[in-house]
């Protein structure tokens, strides 16, 4: 019954038009406000399951497309479409959403409504993020969003906030600027904004190299990369909870997505010519601010370098597909990698989602991010110990959890391309075991520290629920990924595909 | 030499407004000071009388008339409709700071009524001297505008400015002109350039000669680096409606004459003003964005930003395409419009003494009006070109057209000064949003004013979701 309405525009629109009736509610009536951003967000979830269900998983062929001209001067169109990589992102962020919305019940009493608007906007623009075929189209969402996560750190934030959020918004700007000017270039030699179109326009190898480092800047600040990630720790700290979530789950995301969505298809010569660059960095990544986090005081630093390094494995595991061609001289093996990165996403979405809830959770209680001051946190709270274990464990990758199948297949990858890369990717393992199960000791374990954490009260009914159907959500995607798979599959072997045949 | 009766029907709308003006300057001597909303309703009536006769006279055609003086075509039509409209603008914003400062009077709105119709007659401009004729109106209008304030030493100081370096730049103009007309023997900008054709060798010195006085004259006038001091210092000193008149209309009648005599008339020497646009549009472009963030009155930083903008501009016009030339046109509007909303914003703020022209005046504007909050949020996110506003179409125009010849490495250039640019524009909505007002003063203008800045102000986010309308008019101008 769905196969014929307009649902990518659904999923757009739904979120921005609730956004702006939230807003024109003002601050009067906070309580309507809350009842009417929960309905939209609930309602744009539901009209996005469609997409799931009736994916078709057999074709690499974009599906649900929409296309209509947009401005005739330029060739531009209002042109959506998803695929096998897009379609999880889009339910993911669907899903996400409606979790900050319910975190955000009791704990944001200032200026209801524009939080709420601004949350239900992003969402919006998010999934017009994956959901764009027009290059303009993309960057308009893409930038778009900036705006709104400007203002939640800004207003909503932590004592820092103005430096972190300025600094946010300026590193993300710089970034994107030079992949708006690789995308102008590539339409003065296709005469079209359209990104698959892009993807089959032959070109030198200095222009995809250019291209490449374009993009790689706009979405290496994005997801973001050793060295320019340092925005990320400051922003994550700053942030108010749902801002931190958002960041963590889903716009991290869209710096991988950029990947494989337009650095390899459009320049995979590049990408070959430069995938030492990107393993290496990807392995600082792991290595090096898996370290750091080791030495973290404050639990949102902490959550906030280990996303840097899950992400790190992300990309490792999207490039390390030419080296696993020059090595096995096959692309059959190299599909293992871009899936695992992309269940990596997805898993580490809902498992970063589900620490940063986690710790908003404590913090609304204490009003302290210090690791400091928290101890035995489990003899007061301990459903929110038991959450909070399972979150960290499936942090570490425990088998079971979802954080097990991404990082499983980005190792095996690795050992097809390269023993010694497998073995400083595998360190992860150990790293994140030591930062996550440390913090876990530190706070949740032990003796009651003080007398504010034998004061502590356990998780009300709103906050047990968000945190229960996370906590779902990683145990069915780590027993049972075969339904991602499954849908990731046709399109990254198509993906693979295409980028093992030069573009020269 | 027979005398013929030209054809009157393209300027019909010049016609109208210099006799309603006429009317006017005669008709608010015998209006008293309390009747003085007669002289503001005659003004409105006759701007939005001369923009239903554009637009009912526009044609798709190229119609020349006053013995090859004038020219109406697809560019003039449009021009002179967002000229008229903005202006138009430009009063209503004016009147409570006009009123409340006793500057409420007639003068005001005669000379800018004979300052559009100097904009007016520069952008038909299709000879040398109509040109420069009606440039001269513009400038004087606007010089006296500036010193409207005559209690005020500073207004006095910058009209003075204003005045000796403006002199300069049209004695500089007039000079390149008539070097032009020297080699060329003619005034008409057809006849100028097919002279430069046919010119022999040995005029070659002189044509680039006349080519760098006119370069001069035209940055001058648009306030592109290096002949971009005075705009900071008259920006700031005039009294805000007038910086709000100056800051807006004028840069695209100023656009209309770099199309008639650079783009047009000098158009076989493209590739000797090429470089020389290319230098004054990336100085701009730095000194612009670099020195806007030291600034902390709003005025003077939106000269800074201004001189930032006419960088854009000139890019465009640089590549000397259509995409080029449709794009400054592009831009030029979107920036009169943001221009607009934004002194607006300023005048919103301003009350009995209180100019509201510091940035930390929009402290906690969300607090004490977040509708208008929001308005300013969207013209400064439109001037710094993020998406969805149109200030970002503007900028992806010009940046395509520059990326077609080829120029890459300019349009980044471009784009890290944007996001330097970007920090002065994101301090303000800092301000309205992250800090708390210190003054509690309630604000309300009239309805008119409230209406039209937040049409003004939605108009970025409404024209930036549907861009398509306004670039293909400016597509089809050129």
């Amino acid at each position: 019954m769905f196969a014929d309405w307009p649902l990518l525009s659904l999923v757009i629109w739904t979120p921005i038009l609730g956004g702006l009736i939230v807003l024109t509610m003002g601050d009067r009536m906070p309580e309507a406000s809350r009842r009417v951003g929960l309905a939209f967000a609930v309602l744009t979830f539901l009209v996005s399951i469609p997409l799931f269900t009736q994916f078709d998983r057999g074709t690499h062929e974009m599906q649900f497309v929409e296309m209509i001209p947009w401005i005739s001067t330029f060739n531009i169109h209002y042109h959506l479409g998803v695929d096998g990589i897009s379609m999880p992102l889009i339910l993911l962020t669907t899903f996400i959403t409606v979790l900050v919305v319910i975190a955000a019940w009791e704990v944001i009493q200032h200026r209801v409504s524009q939080y709420l608007a601004a949350f239900l906007i992003m969402e919006g623009l998010m999934n017009g993020v994956f959901s764009a075929l027009d290059a303009v189209l993309f960057y308009v969402f893409f930038e778009a969003m900036l705006i709104p996560m400007f203002l939640v750190i800004g207003i909503w934030g932590g004592p820092n906030r103005i430096y972190a959020t300025l600094k946010f918004f300026l590193y993300t700007f710089l970034g994107s600027v030079f992949l708006l000017i690789g995308l102008i270039y590539l339409y003065t030699q296709s005469g079209s904004f359209a990104i698959l179109d892009f993807h089959h326009l032959p070109l030198g190898m200095t222009a995809q190299m250019l291209i490449f480092l374009g993009m790689l800047l706009a979405f290496g600040v994005k997801i973001p990369m050793f060295p320019v990630h340092t925005w990320l720790p400051d922003a994550h700290v700053e942030a108010p909870t749902g801002g931190s979530v958002i960041l963590a789950a889903i716009m991290l995301k869209i710096g991988g997505y950029g990947f494989l969505r337009f650095s390899l298809p459009i320049a995979p010569d590049a990408a070959m010519a430069l995938d030492w660059l990107m393993v290496t960095l990807s392995l600082i990544a792991v290595v090096y601010i898996g370290l750091v986090a080791l030495m973290q005081q404050d639990m949102k630093k902490l959550i906030a370098y280990s996303s840097i390094a899950h992400m790190g494995f992300v990309t490792l595991g999207f490039f390390i597909v030419f080296m696993i061609y020059n090595n096995t001289g096959s692309w059959q093996g190299a599909a293992l990698g871009i899936s695992g990165g992309m269940v990596q996403m997805i898993s580490h979405g809902l498992i970063s989602a589900a620490m940063f809830l986690s710790v908003g959770v404590l913090y609304d209680r204490m009003h302290s991010r210090q690791i400091a001051d928290y101890g035995g946190v489990a003899n007061t709270m301990p459903w929110f110990a038991a959450f909070f274990v399972l979150f960290a464990m499936a942090n570490t990758g425990l088998p079971g959890t979802s954080g097990f199948v991404g990082e499983f297949m980005v190792i095996l990858a690795a050992f097809r391309a390269d023993f010694w890369i497998a073995l400083l990717a595998a360190t992860t393992l150990i790293l994140a075991a030591a930062y996550t199960l440390w913090l876990v000791k530190r706070v949740v374990y032990g003796e009651v520290a003080n007398d504010n954490v034998a004061k502590l009260t356990d998780v009300n009914r709103r906050e047990f629920w968000v945190l229960g159907v996370l906590a779902f959500a990683v145990l069915l995607l780590g027993v049972w990924p075969a339904p991602l798979l499954d849908v990731l599959d046709a399109t990254v072997d198509n993906l693979v595909r295409h980028i093992a045949v030069s573009k020269l | 030499m027979t005398f013929e009766i030209p054809d009157f029907i393209p300027v019909i709308p010049e016609l109208f407004l210099l006799g309603m003006a006429c009317f006017i300057l005669v008709a608010d001597l015998f209006i008293p000071q309390a009747r003085r909303d007669i002289t503001y309703g005659l003004t409105q009536f006759t701007l939005l009388g001369t923009l239903m006769l554009t637009l009912w006279l526009a044609a798709p055609e190229v119609r020349i008339t006053m013995s090859g003086t004038f020219v109406a075509d697809p560019m003039s039509d449009l021009l002179k409709s967002v000229v008229l409209l903005i202006s138009a603008m430009v009063f209503l914003y004016a009147r409570p700071y006009l009123m409340t400062r006793g500057l409420y009077q007639g003068e005001f709105y005669v000379l800018g009524l004979f300052g559009v119709l100097g904009m007016m007659v520069m952008i038909s401009a299709n000879n040398l001297i109509t040109l420069y004729l009606g440039l001269e109106l513009l400038s004087l209008c606007l010089y006296a505008l500036v010193a409207f304030n005559r209690d005020s030493t500073q207004a006095a100081e910058s009209a003075m400015k204003y005045f000796v370096l403006g002199s300069i730049a049209s004695g500089v103009l007039l000079y390149g002109m008539s070097m032009l007309y020297g080699i060329t023997g003619t005034l008409d900008i057809a006849g100028v350039t097919a002279g430069i054709l046919t010119a022999s060798g040995e005029f070659n010195m002189a044509l680039v000669f006349a080519l760098a006085f006119v370069v001069v004259a035209l940055a001058f006038k648009l306030g592109a680096v290096p002949f971009h001091m005075w705009l900071p210092d008259v920006y700031h000193g005039a009294p805000t409606p007038v910086t709000l008149f100056i800051g807006t209309a004028p840069k695209i009648a100023g656009l209309a004459i770099v199309m008639r005599l650079l783009v047009d008339g000098l158009g076989p020497l493209h590739a000797d003003w090429q470089g020389m646009l290319l230098i004054l549009a990336v100085l701009s472009l730095a000194v612009g964005n670099v020195v806007a963030i030291a600034q902390t009155n709003i005025k003077r930083m939106f000269a800074y930003s201004t001189i930032s903008h006419v960088g854009f501009v000139l890019l465009a016009v640089m590549a000397g395409t259509t995409e080029g030339n449709a794009a400054a046109l592009f831009y030029v509007i979107a920036y009169a419009l943001m221009a607009a909303g934004g002194f607006g914003m300023v005048l919103y703020l301003s009350r009995q003494g209180l100019e509201a022209d510091n940035i930390q005046d929009f402290r906690g504007l969300n607090e004490r009006s977040p509708w208008f909050a929001f308005i300013m949020l969207l013209l400064m996110a439109s001037m710094a070109g993020l998406p969805p506003t149109l200030g970002f179409y503007a900028k992806l125009a010009v940046l395509q057209a520059v990326v077609q010849v080829g120029f890459i490495w300019v349009a980044v250039f471009a784009v890290l000064m944007s996001v330097i640019g970007a920090f002065y524009y994101l301090r303000i909505i800092k301000f309205m949003y992250f800090d708390k007002p210190e003054d509690q003063t309630p604000l309300s203008r009239g309805m008119d004013v409230n209406v039209v800045l937040s049409v003004n102000g939605l108009l970025m986010l409404g024209l930036g979701i549907f861009p398509g309308i306004l670039m293909s008019l400016a597509a089809a101008a050129r």
